[in-house]
Formats: C-alpha cells, structure tokens, sequence
C-alpha cells in the first residue's frame, strides 16, 4: 500500500484531532487552525484523486487491519475522491468568504466552537463519502446533524435558535427512518460492510425471500435521507435555517451537508442493494414524483421570497428536486446525471449565498430583493459572481448546469415512454421559473436608481473566495466532458 | 397473522414503540414531550436491535469457563451497535435539551407554535 492510499483515513483522523484542539484555542488561532485544516484535507484528497484517476482501481481501506465484523472500512475510487476534492474546495471557500460575518456576527468567546462545527461538518462529510459501513455512516449522520445544528443557531438570535429546532426535529426523524432501516437490512443480511450486504440482497431478490423487509428497508432509507436532504415536502426547516444563520453557514448546509446525504443515498442505491433491485422494488417512482414536485415548488416558492437569501434558500429545494428527479429515472445515466448535479450545485449555491452576503452589505444591510437594484454599481465583482451563479442555474450553456439538463434529458430519452415526457416538461417549466426569479433578480443588479454609487470594496478574503469560486465554476462548466467521462469511469467501478 | 406478531413479541413491541415515539416527535407541540418521543423512538430502534442479537439458551459474550465455541454465546455485535447508538442518542438529547432551556428563558414557553409565533416578530 502506497502513501497515498492512507489519506483518506488521514484526513478523517486529522480532522477529529484538530476539532478537539480547536474547542480550546482562542478566535484567531482557532480561525488559522480551521484553514489549514481544510487545505491540508483539500491537498491529501487532490492526491488520492489524481492516484485513482491515474490507476483506474478502487481501494478498500481496513481501519487497524482488523477485518470486518470487528474492523471497519473506508473504500476510495473516482466517484468518491473527485467529489470529495469538489466539495472540499467548496468548504475552503465558504468558510473564508464568509469569515468576515462570521467573525462579526459571532460572540468572540464562542467563535472557537464555531470552527469545531465547521470542522466536524468536513469530518462527516469526509466519512459518509468513504466509509463503507452502513452503521458508521449513520454515526456521522448524527454527528452532521449536530455540527449543523450548530451551524443553522450561530448567530444566537431567537429565528437562528427556532430555526434550529426546526432543522433538529425535521432530520432527527430522517435519522430514526435511516437507523431503523439499516437495523432491519442487518436482520435480514446479517452484515452492515456494503459488499457482503449487496451479495446477500442479490440473493434475496433472486428468492424472493423477506421481499416486504427489503421494501420496507429501501423504502425508510430513501425516506430518511431524502428528509434529511430537503427534499420536497419535507423542506419546511429549509428557509429558516438557511437564512437565519451567517452566510459560511448557509453555503455549507446548502452544498456540503446536505450533499453528503444524498451521496450516501446514490452510494447505497449502487453499492448496497444494486439498481437491478431497486428498479424491481419501484422506489425510484417515489423519488421521480418527489423529485418533480420539488424542481416547481422550489422554483414557485422561490419566486414569491421577499429576501434574497430566502430566494437562494427555496431555490435550493429546487436543485435538490432536480437531483431526486436524476435518482427517480432509475438507471446508471439517471444517477450519473445525480452525482454531476450534487457537484455542481454545491459549487454554485455556495457562490450565490457568499456573493449574496457581499451584495447585501453594500446595499446597506438589507436583505430585501428589491433593495438590490443598482448592486452592481455598488458591488461590481459580487453583482458579477452572483449574476454567474444565477445564469448557471438557469442552465446557460457552457456552465455546468446546463450539462445536468442536457444530460438529465438524453437519460429520460434513453428511457422512453412517460419518463421522457415528464423529464421534457419538468426541465422546461422548471428552467422558465428559474429564469423566471433569477434574471429578475440579477437584472435588477445593473438598473441604475441614483445619479452616484459609492463602490463597496469587499474584504481580501471574500474577494479571494468569491474569484475562487468563479474559477470552480468555470472549470465545471468549460472542462465538464472530460470530468463528465472521468465520474462515469468512476461509476461504472462503484458497484 | 397475529400467531407472527406474538410470537415476534420483541419486534412487535419495538414497532409500536417506534410509531408511539414518531408521531410524538412530529405532532406534539411540547418541546420536552418532543424529546421524550425522540427517546422512546431511538430506545424502540435498540430494543429491535439488541432482541436480534439474543440467542435463546446462550450466554453474553464473555469467556469465563474456557468455553470457546462461538454456540456457546450470542451474537455480540449487536449489542456493541447499541452501546454505539446510546452514546449518540444521549449526545442529541443533551442538545436539545439545552436548546429547549434556551427558548424557554427567551420566550418563557415550551409549545413550538408560540415560540415560532414570538421569533416572527423579532427583527430580521
């Protein structure tokens, strides 16, 4: 085993280590820890990604050597090491774009469990990505949960603590589903490692045998992490907890913990039961429907939020229903469309929240849409970030939103029948109201209301994140095939 | 029908307390009687769990008489799961019982509806 190899496990160790270290610094150390911490994570995960891209191979990774039952395993291949470096540029960026509210928003004696949110949010991240044991990843669901929470009550005002009892509540009964489903999958399999149970699933299918269990088992799992993902109508925590909190918050629980749920789904959906089993119990029907009516609803509730960040918030639930809908088609290319739209909404939506806060802070405080007219002459590089990010999710081409769409309607063509049909009128009514909220948003940027606008010049660290963020996104968008073609190798290894 | 459930006595229990403890999480508007139907859920979810691991005949796990053979014990792991899964469900419940404390010294109530009702009116 090669250097290398080790790092994912490195990095879930190195976290947990500087999250206990962290409780204890003061702000500034603390703050300095956090970065470095997440660099340091960025650059192991680069690494394993550029040794599974290179080898083409998958690894499993047994933690202490001890072998299943007794020991537990992470797996690393493409699929995981591409989106965890992804996701882990997200994380850098959020977390230094948004450190000036943070700082100033956060009680200086608190602000050290602040960061240990922020890092124990990377660490659970980091585990459901490649863990390969069903009850691990439901200890780092919990673990996620509370680091969120965490994050959704920072600001300590009475929204952000209702807003986090909210967010509690809603994905401590995702988490039961989830549990009571893995313990029923453990009755039925007798193992919790995702190989052992994806060969005694196949066999039960095969037989028939426990054929309600198995339904009941997918069915909770999909349940209780589609609750956890907010996916529609299990949002309602979704607004408040995105809009009440600071905006490093907003743009993690939006594109890093919510993302790590539905890697896991797609992860169990391929690696734990197989997709000839699950087309056979017909659950993807559920998430297609679901899915559909998350793509509207988030669009129409989008359209009628009066702030920007509630706007941001509800168009989220939109982009979690377009990433159901890619599940519910029920094939590889569905879920391929999935993991690409997971990707490139969780580099997108942290974009928007962070140039939001920017934009709103030169527009006096407000977080009114309408007081946003004119924002570009007051936040040039914010208005233009913003104004990136939005066309993106309209699906302009060139950008990686647009290779959802198109890809997302090449699968349901594939398909045939209904799928197609309501895949081509869902993309299209979708994509209208998208456009509909997000260009009127953004078109407001350059209407001009006063004779002169005093130019807002953000701090060096938003501006480093928000051209950070640019070039993500970019390099989504314009390099898209060959990532496209690099996940799709990764996929068809994941199973 | 009915022979099933009482003869999966354990399960059967475990199921009921699991919906007992769901619709209290999800209907009640108490934010103490919240937890305690969290509690009862997650205590459902242990007691389906651990009823699994036991063997009847067998003993726990701990060699004491130099009896090696695996016949002799029941299945262990189990039972570790739930040792792991009490230590989260204490960790959640301490949570949101200091966050209910927190809302009840800033709003001096514990039904939801008025808590969320009074932070409505609260400035942006």
């Amino acid at each position: 085993m090669t250097l290398v190899q080790n790092f994912p496990a490195f990095s879930i160790l190195l976290t947990i280590i500087c999250a206990v270290i962290t409780s204890v610094l003061k702000r500034k150390s603390a703050s300095v820890l956090t970065t470095l911490v997440i660099f340091v994570n960025l650059v192991m995960n680069f690494m394993v990604m550029i040794y599974t891209i290179r080898t083409g191979e998958s690894y499993v990774y047994m933690m202490g050597h001890f072998p299943a039952p007794w020991g537990n395993e992470i797996r690393a291949g493409i699929f995981e090491t591409v989106t965890m470096t992804v996701l882990l540029f997200v994380i850098l960026f959020s977390y230094l774009g948004g450190y000036r509210w943070s700082a100033a928003r956060i009680e200086p004696s608190k602000y050290n469990l602040y960061c240990v949110m922020v890092e124990l949010s990377m660490l659970a991240l980091l585990a459901l990505i490649y863990t390969n044991d069903l009850f691990t990843a439901y200890v780092f669901i919990e673990i996620s949960t509370l680091a969120a929470a965490g994050l959704v009550m920072a600001k300590q005002n009475g929204r952000s603590l209702v807003a986090g009892v909210r967010y509690m509540i809603m994905n401590l009964v995702g988490s039961s589903l989830f549990l009571l489903g893995v313990v029923i999958l453990y009755t039925i399999t007798g193992h919790l490692l995702m190989v052992p149970i994806h060969d005694a699933v196949a066999q039960l299918a095969e037989t028939q045998e426990y054929r309600i269990p198995l339904d009941v088992t997918v069915a909770l799992i999909s349940v209780g992490l589609g609750m956890k993902s907010a996916l529609y109508p299990f949002e309602k925590w979704v607004p408040g907890a995105y809009s009440n909190t600071t905006p490093t918050s907003s743009a993690m629980l939006s594109s890093i913990v919510s993302k790590g749920y539905i890697f896991l789904l797609i992860k169990i959906y391929i690696r734990v039961i197989g997709l000839p089993v699950i087309d056979m119990l017909g659950i993807t029907d559920v998430m297609f429907v679901f899915g559909a009516a998350g793509m509207i609803m988030g669009s129409v509730n989008a359209i009628r939020a009066k702030t920007t960040r509630m706007m941001i918030a509800y168009s989220s639930v939109a982009q979690i229903g377009y990433i159901f809908f890619a599940i519910g088609l029920g094939t590889a290319d569905g879920l391929m469309v999935a993991l690409w739209h997971l990707i490139a909404h969780a580099a997108t939506k942290s974009m928007l929240f962070i140039s939001c806060a920017e934009l709103n802070d030169a527009s006096g405080n407000t977080h009114m849409r309408t007081a946003l007219k004119g924002a570009f002459y007051r936040s040039p590089l914010a208005a233009a970030v913003f104004s990136l990010g939005a066309v993106n999710l309209v699906g302009l081409p060139l950008l990686s939103v647009f290779v959802t769409k198109f890809m997302m309607g090449q699968a349901a063509v594939a398909l045939g029948g209904r799928h197609m049909v309501i895949t081509l009128i869902c993309l299209a009514v979708s994509t209208l109201l998208n456009l509909g909220y997000f260009m009127n948003t953004t078109v407001s940027f350059f209407v001009r209301d006063e004779a002169s606008y005093t130019v807002h010049t953000p701090a060096r660290l938003t501006k480093f994140s928000l051209i950070g963020f640019i070039a993500l996104n970019l390099i989504l968008g314009l390099c898209a095939a060959p990532i496209y073609e690099i996940l799709l190798t990764g996929l068809s290894r994941f199973a | 029908m009915l022979s099933k459930l009482v003869g999966n006595y354990e399960e059967t229990a475990a199921i009921i307390l699991f919906c007992i403890g769901f619709s209290t999480l999800l209907f009640n508007r108490n934010l103490i009687k919240k937890i305690i139907g969290m509690d009862i859920m997650d205590s459902s979810i242990y007691l389906f769990l651990a009823s699994q691991g036991y063997i009847t005949g067998r003993k726990a796990p701990i060699i004491v008489d130099g009896v090696e053979s695996m016949e002799a014990y029941i299945n262990p792991i189990p039972a570790g799961l739930v040792l792991t899964g009490i230590v989260v469900s204490v960790s959640v419940s301490a949570l949101m019982m200091a966050l209910s404390i927190r809302l009840y010294h800033r709003y001096h109530t514990l039904e939801l509806d008025r808590i969320v009702a009074l932070a409505g009116k609260e400035e942006v």
